[in-house]
């Protein structure tokens, strides 16, 4: 057994985990790192990454449909499922070996196996039921994450009732496909799946898809999957799933009205739990209220020493949140000055459904429910040079200013690639900029982003493109 | 009531100048911010700027007009629903040296422009004294803050100068403005983040900056809620408080020397006599710290994380009290200046200290202060360091004490002096000498004298 003892531990190798990890480790603690699984967490592994590998694939085959609109033809298109998956594994094999990699550089230790917590800045680390070893640390941060959630009479059972882990590696393709909970799991899963041909049907609770976006983004973004084919119900919750030999029949509740539907899978999208459970919590003075593990804002329990990042501790679930709260915790705990509390409304969030979805801060509701007057800009694919050259011309992108104040407060995007054009908004948020500054950034022509800027000057009823 | 539109002094030297242009007729509007005039001094040509809105009653000066005096009447400004009628008051302005005779515009040879870069020091100076520039930002130099800060400041009327920025490299951020309209800052804690419910009370991260700033009504209820009266924090005061609270993080010593003043106290009585003279006790004091700091000249610096400035210059504060806080006007270099030309500098600096009219440059730019509170009987006090001076000399009362003198109880005039120093800066050893230095001048006065 080498070492047994570090300045800092962090239970958990995801993307919150192991960059909390490199972080500790730049600023000279010695670190390291517990991991179960696979070093990369679900994102790496079962999430983000793979399922942005699968949804590349069906983009390429939404290209091939429409070869002839760009001046093509071709015979015989086809795809092999199996294919497809395998690309998709292969990207995350490379990228779970690249963080073992960046672990070593950065001499940190990578436990294998799982953690318990002893109380007072101690572990145990087992593996298989077998012990691995006693650890202790001066600060521990818990970074186990949190995966898919089940509802009595919604479980998982791998086989028809998948989650997001069997969604992704599909033997072959279901010819009809029940995708339950339209959050942005759920609707990149049907996303990818209509653009292979399955026959899909999302069914959400709340009344419209995509619910966390602003409501005229969920609105575009529901046409368009509607034009596409994929059915939607929305304000329906599904009451049983009947499973038969190689099909599930589902009920749906609508109001007062009912109705079956026979599907050959089902995934269930209905968000997630923390992972909290058989890690000694209950040894220690950190209290969980809902599977997540409560925290205040520099990431601290209640238990002197121990701090918790990423999805165990809440929404928003998203890996570039846990990155973020991992390094944060790491800076507060090495006493940088220069550290300030996570600011939730500086969080991009982006859906790569097609077309893609992505946003930053308030939606116009929330932002008038906080009693602020706003400004709201908009503008249209469609008035756009290149999203036209691109074939892409449906999109909109929205943006809402503090009419006092000239702060953004949120940007709201649906259209091609607005998942990397997020970012701009989220810099000139991060850097509190007001509609001064981005009305005065020249942005370059033709690019997507000219609709940034044209949906700020529109806010100020100044949009040239319109 | 109409405003009278004063000669403005647009460098620190300037006494006089000439109006080289009009930009406005009598009967133009004038908002705060438009150019009304081109005034010439000795150095350039600048712009003369609205501080406030209306109408321009009565131009008082012609174009043209030479030696204009600084604070001379050049025109009146009607406010809003004044009409001519206002203006029968006003006198017209005592002719100042005769405008030149209405040369042909080509022979007068055009003022040269160089409007567009700022006066070296001081913009024209506003009928208060600004704020002295808190937290380090240099008098004139670029406060850096966020876009939606600055906007902020500007619709809450804050000074961004007197605000401390947490954002990276210290850039003021909305957190910052939200904070100083609240008063005084609310503690970090406080940051409102969503659904997240603090657990327990944080330690102080080792390497901040660990003031704490309590809002008011924390204060109230720490205090176990005794009544109170609200008084609001004026910009000196919160100035005052940002300086004080920024020098807890210099690391302070003291050191007392116990100064026999009889010596000092005959000379001060015969140079008073001899020339008619007014000068105090403070005044010595004042050029036997400049001539102290000449003997020994590393006290003479201010620390920075880069590197020591030692200051080539000895420039003296004085702390002067004012009803509404204190202000520190500038012996500047009182290690050359007669104890004569001292005293009566400090008189003009106090007065007009008192009356609110000291200009940015004669407060800021002091290399060590001089505090004295023997007038309200103190018999020996310690000073906080106002950075990023290394030094302040706390002085207290001169009184009679029993001293030993060849082994002999003899009563001498003692006054206590301690000075407090920045040890990162001036060593224990160093700021000794200094002291010994100090107290050597102050017994031995013949040398102040030269």
């Amino acid at each position: 057994m080498a070492e047994t003892s570090f300045d800092t531990i962090v239970i958990g190798g995801g993307p919150g985990g192991y960059v909390a990890a490199i972080r500790a480790a730049q600023l000279g603690m010695k670190t390291a790192v517990i991991e179960r699984e696979n070093l990369g967490g679900i994102c790496l592994n079962w999430g983000c990454i793979p399922t942005k590998a699968l949804l590349r694939s069906a983009e390429v085959g939404h290209i091939l449909q429409h070869l002839g609109d760009y001046g093509f033809s071709a015979k015989d298109i086809a795809f092999d499922t199996k294919k497809i998956v395998e690309r998709s594994r292969k990207v995350a094999k490379q990228l779970s070996n690249g963080v073992g990699f960046l672990m070593k550089k950065n001499k940190i230790t990578v436990i294998d196996g799982s953690a318990t917590l002893l109380g007072g800045g101690k572990l145990s680390v087992s593996k298989d039921n077998k012990p691995v070893g006693d650890f202790a640390a001066k600060t521990i941060i818990v970074a186990t994450g949190a995966r898919a959630r089940a509802m009595p009479g919604l479980e998982p059972d791998g086989k028809l009732i998948w989650t997001y882990r069997e969604a992704m590696v599909p033997e072959k393709l279901p010819k009809s496909l029940l995708v339950i909970g339209s959050g942005a799991i759920g609707i990149e899963f049907a996303s990818f799946y209509r653009d292979l041909g399955v026959e899909v049907t999302v069914v959400e609770v709340l009344d419209r898809v995509l619910p966390v976006e602003d409501e005229e983004i969920s609105a575009f973004a529901k046409k368009a999957f509607e034009k596409q084919g994929m059915k939607i119900f929305t304000s329906t919750q599904v009451k049983e799933l009947k499973k038969n030999a190689d099909s599930v029949v589902a009920t749906l509740v609508q109001g007062d009205k009912s109705q079956q539907l026979e599907v050959e899978r089902v995934i269930l999208a209905i968000g997630i739990v923390g992972n909290v459970e058989n890690m000694g919590l209950e040894k220690t003075k950190a209290k969980v209220d809902r599977t997540h593990i409560v925290i205040d804002q520099w990431c601290a329990t209640g238990e002197p020493g121990l701090y918790a990042i990423g999805d165990v501790v809440g929404p928003p679930w998203l890996a570039h949140k846990a990155m973020h709260e991992g390094v944060m915790c790491v800076e507060r705990i090495a006493g940088l000055n220069t550290v300030h509390p996570l600011d939730v409304s500086n969080i991009p969030g982006c859906t790569y459904c097609r077309p893609q979805v992505a946003s930053v801060g308030l939606t116009e509701a929330k932002a008038k429910a906080e009693g602020r007057q706003v400004k709201v800009g908009h503008f249209p694919f469609i008035g756009n040079g290149k999203a036209i050259a691109l074939g892409e011309p449906e999109g909109l992108v929205k943006t809402v200013f503090d009419a006092k104040t000239g702060e953004l407060l949120g940007a709201h995007m649906v259209g091609a690639e607005v998942t990397e054009l997020i970012q701009g908004y989220a810099i000139a948020k991060t850097m509190e900029g007001t509609e001064q500054e981005l009305m005065s950034t020249i942005f370059p022509h033709p690019t997507l982003s000219e609709m940034m800027h044209e949906s700020v000057l529109d806010a100020y009823g100044r949009a040239l493109h319109i | 009531m109409p405003i009278e539109l004063l000669m403005p002094a647009l460098s620190p030297t300037m006494t006089e100048g000439n109006l080289a242009k009009w930009h406005k007729k009598e009967g133009d509007a004038v908002k705060a911010g438009d150019v009304i005039a081109e005034i010439e001094t000795d150095k350039a040509t600048m712009e003369f700027e609205a501080v406030d809105e209306g109408t321009l009653g009565k131009i008082l000066v012609p174009e043209g007009a030479q030696g204009v005096k600084v604070n001379q009447p050049i025109a009146v400004l009607l406010e809003e629903g004044e009409d001519k009628s206002a203006l029968a008051n006003v006198k017209p302005a005592a002719a100042p040296a005769a405008p030149k005779p209405a040369a042909s515009p080509q022979a007068a040879a055009p003022p040269v422009k160089t409007a567009a870069s700022p006066p070296p020091a001081a913009a024209p100076a506003p009928p208060r004294a600004p704020a002295p520039a808190a937290n380090g930002h240099a008098p004139g130099a670029r406060v850096f803050a966020s876009p939606l800060a600055r906007r902020l400041a500007e619709q809450g009327k804050i000074d961004l100068a007197a605000v401390r920025g947490s954002g990276p490299h210290g850039r003021i951020i909305r957190h910052d403005i939200e904070a100083a309209l609240k008063g005084g800052g609310a503690p970090r804690a406080a940051a409102p983040v969503q659904a997240r419910a603090p657990l327990v009370p944080m330690p102080a991260p080792s390497g901040g900056g660990g003031i704490t700033r309590y809002s008011r009504d924390q204060v109230h209820a720490l205090a176990g809620g005794t009544p109170f009266t609200d008084i609001p924090i004026t910009g000196m005061r919160r100035v005052i408080a940002n300086r004080l609270a920024e020098s807890e993080v210099v690391p302070h010593y003291f050191l007392t020397v116990d100064c026999e003043l009889d010596a000092l106290l005959k000379a001060r009585a015969d140079i008073n006599d001899a020339l008619g003279v007014k000068t105090s006790v403070n005044d010595f004091v004042i050029k036997a710290t400049a001539l102290a700091l000449r003997k020994v000249p590393m006290v003479n610096a201010s620390w920075s994380e880069d590197a020591i400035l030692k200051w080539e210059e000895v420039h003296v504060s004085v702390a002067v009290a004012l009803p509404e806080g204190l202000i520190t006007p500038i012996i500047k270099n009182a290690d050359k200046k007669a104890i004569a030309l001292i005293s009566s500098e400090m008189r003009e600096l106090a007065e007009r200290a008192k009356a609110g009219k000291l200009k940015l440059e004669e407060f800021q730019g002091g290399t060590i202060s001089v505090s004295n509170l023997g007038m309200y009987g103190t018999r020996q006090f310690t000073a906080v360091i106002n950075p990023p001076q290394s030094a302040i000399i706390a002085v207290g009362a001169g009184d009679k004490r029993p001293v030993v003198k060849n082994d002999q109880l003899a009563v001498a005039t003692v006054m206590s002096c301690t000075g407090t120093f920045d040890h990162r800066v001036v060593d224990g050893a160093l700021g000794a000498q200094f002291m010994a230095a100090f107290k050597k001048l102050i017994e031995a006065p013949g040398a102040l004298l030269i």
